[in-house]
């Protein structure tokens, strides 16, 4: 029978959705057993939200205050400590995530499935590579521990009301000092969260400008929509990094997705793969990006989103 | 000696587009371009940008690869590194191993800092740093989008992360991680090509090196992605909310 631990992303008071996506992954292996580690400096608030996910059995809390911040080289000792009974060891394939575990399998010596798209066993995993240009299944050796990132836009976020014990653990092991966290900036927009939102409205180097990106807010805000970038309106200014959706930046999973003046390239349409509906907004008819829209629209931009405000405000 | 060790890694060039063998077996690559991982080369130029600011004064290049990264190790030469490292392996080399190769050729150089990519985009797997850190007991600062020496013993790096921008401080060594946004890799000059031919390219094995090529995920099956359905043309702002309407969308 498998048995998973999963580690939580969470930002010292709530848990990240990320980790309601992690449990429906270990879901998928059959008769697993689930088990969330929460290392904070204050588990209660996310151990109890941990707890209420369906189908997870128990929750590990582990208080310490070198957990104040999430960085890897701390958090990854306290994984490997608990890790020792688990088949599986599964966080998210966020930039959290995706720091962590790899240290995680590291310190392990185990092999490590990264971006876990399917499960067809408890040792056969499907992944995307080549910016997600081929699907490989992997299978593990038998009787190797396997650690693992989930593909955030493969699974749906388990449902709530649950109600698992949750037990506090003490690690003892020595944790390193020779990391230090210093700031983050995030940037309060207001607007719905990229990773989740329902609907997401995507501008590229057409913009022109991070004053041109102001139509795109404006119209995101009338659909509830979040704000995304390509790479090439990052990297000019245009919008900060955390909006980059993409092969290296994060990849989405909307019910509606809006690319504006976006040329499709295939770093940028792997993070976008798995959204319901594609809408391109274009003045290039040949535009990649029209070989994957559901609805594509030829024509300049500040003219049409302008337009597209109105009819759906 | 005040040195950088960076990791490169041989990859399908960016701009192919990859096609499945019909048996499942793996990806077409036979005449396909091969170039430095693009988060290598953004690794070489920091790690140039420091010694040409007097932050160290050698830079290493290293891979773990078949014998035609060869090529990649003289590109990466002719960028301005001082000499490389190639520990020659076929078939399949997992991060661990790799890793395990690189910790061995850390040990035997000593660097102050060892600069990766932040994933290579073949395999996509985004883990070899990290992993080199966690073998190596020292710390990590992965997606480095601006990285500065405050001394000989720490390093203040800015990472890119999901929330925005988050900024840690090292000890050193340390291991960094590349994202897009470090740096843009200068161009390689003629004169340069001819240079690096020049310079030292050691070739060693993993077997030397004491390292075992284990393989702990078979490749089991390669498959195209889905396609999407293509869709269809509107011809105005109007007829778009309509047909998104008609859908249920909005
Ligand atoms: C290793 C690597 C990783 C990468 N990762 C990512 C990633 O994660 N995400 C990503 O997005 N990219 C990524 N890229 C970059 C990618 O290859 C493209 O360069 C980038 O996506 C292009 O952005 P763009 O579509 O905004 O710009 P362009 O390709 O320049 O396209 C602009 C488009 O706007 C259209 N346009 C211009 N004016 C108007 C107007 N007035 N009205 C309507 N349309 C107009 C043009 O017809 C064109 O199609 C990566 C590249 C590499 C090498
Ligand atoms: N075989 C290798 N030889 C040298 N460096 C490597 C090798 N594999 C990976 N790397 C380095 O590790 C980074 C991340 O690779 P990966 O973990 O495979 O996504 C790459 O960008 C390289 O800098």
């Amino acid at each position: 029978m498998p048995k998973v631990l999963i580690v939580a992303e969470h930002d010292g008071a709530r848990l990240n959705v990320s980790t309601a996506r992690c449990v429906s992954c270990a879901r998928a292996l059959s008769g697993a057993e689930i088990t969330i580690a929460v290392c904070a400096a204050d588990t209660s608030a996310v151990a109890a939200q941990a707890a209420q996910l369906e189908g997870v059995a128990r929750v590990l809390a582990v208080a310490n205050p070198a957990n104040t911040h999430a960085l890897a080289a701390v958090l990854a000792p306290q994984i490997v400590a608990l890790a020792g009974p688990f088949t599986h060891v599964l966080g998210p394939s966020t930039t959290y995530g995706k720091d962590l575990m790899a240290r995680v399998a590291g310190l392990l010596g185990a092999p490590q499935v990264s971006d876990i798209m399917g499960i067809e066993s408890p040792t056969r995993f499907r992944r995307p590579i080549y910016a997600g240009n081929a699907i490989l299944t992997v299978e593990a050796e038998p009787g190797v521990k396997v650690v693992g990132t989930v593909r955030m836009a493969s699974f749906e976020a388990a449902s709530g009301g649950g109600s698992a014990p949750i037990e506090q653990v003490a690690v003892s092991v020595k944790l390193p000092a020779h990391t230090r966290f210093i700031s983050v900036s995030a940037a309060k927009s207001g607007r719905p969260d990229l990773l989740t939102a329902a609907r997401v409205v995507s501008g590229g180097r057409a913009l022109g400008s991070a004053e041109g990106f102001k139509i795109l807010y404006s119209l995101a805000e009338k659909l509830g929509a979040a704000v995304g970038a390509s790479r090439a309106a990052v990297d000019a200014g245009y919008a900060p990094n955390e909006m980059q959706v993409g092969q290296t930046g994060k990849i989405i999973a909307p019910q509606l997705y809006v690319a504006v003046g976006i040329s499709g390239a295939i770093q940028h349409l792997t993070g976008i793969k798995d959204a319901r509906t594609i809408v391109a907004i274009n003045k290039d008819g040949e535009a990649p990006i029209f070989e994957v829209a559901d609805f594509g629209l030829v024509g300049d931009l500040f003219q049409i989103i302008p337009e597209l405000e109105k009819l759906v405000g | 000696m005040k040195r950088i060790l960076v990791g490169i890694k041989r990859v399908v060039d960016f701009n192919v587009r990859i096609r499945v063998r019909p048996d499942g077996s793996g990806v077409v690559t036979d005449g396909v371009k091969m170039s430095v991982n693009p988060f290598d080369e953004i690794a070489l130029e920091e790690a140039l940008r420091i010694k040409e600011r007097g932050g160290a004064e050698e830079v290493i290049v290293a891979t773990v690869g078949p014998a035609d990264t060869q090529t990649q190790l003289r590109s990466a030469l002719a960028m301005g590194a001082d000499r490389a490292l190639h520990v020659q392996a076929d078939g399949v080399i997992e991060p661990l191993v790799a890793a395990r190769a690189l910790l061995k050729l850390v040990e035997r150089e000593q660097p102050f800092l060892v600069i990766l990519g932040k994933q290579a985009i073949d395999d996509d797997n985004g883990q070899t740093g990290q992993v080199l850190a966690a073998l190596w007991n020292r710390p990590q600062a992965t997606y480095a989008s601006r990285l500065e020496l405050l001394g000989d013993t720490t390093a203040r790096v800015t990472r890119e992360v999901d929330a925005g921008l988050e900024t840690l401080e090292v000890d050193l060594p340390a291991v960094i991680t590349t994202d897009l946004r470090l740096n843009e890799p200068r161009y390689v000059k003629l004169p340069d090509i001819m240079k690096a031919k020049k310079k030292p390219l050691e070739t060693l094995t993993l077997a030397a090196l004491g390292v075992e090529q284990r393989q702990q995920l078979k490749l089991a099956r390669f498959e195209p992605p889905p396609q999407r359905q293509k869709g269809i043309r509107v011809k105005d702002a109007a007829e778009l909310v309509e047909q998104l309407k008609k859908k249920g969308i909005l």
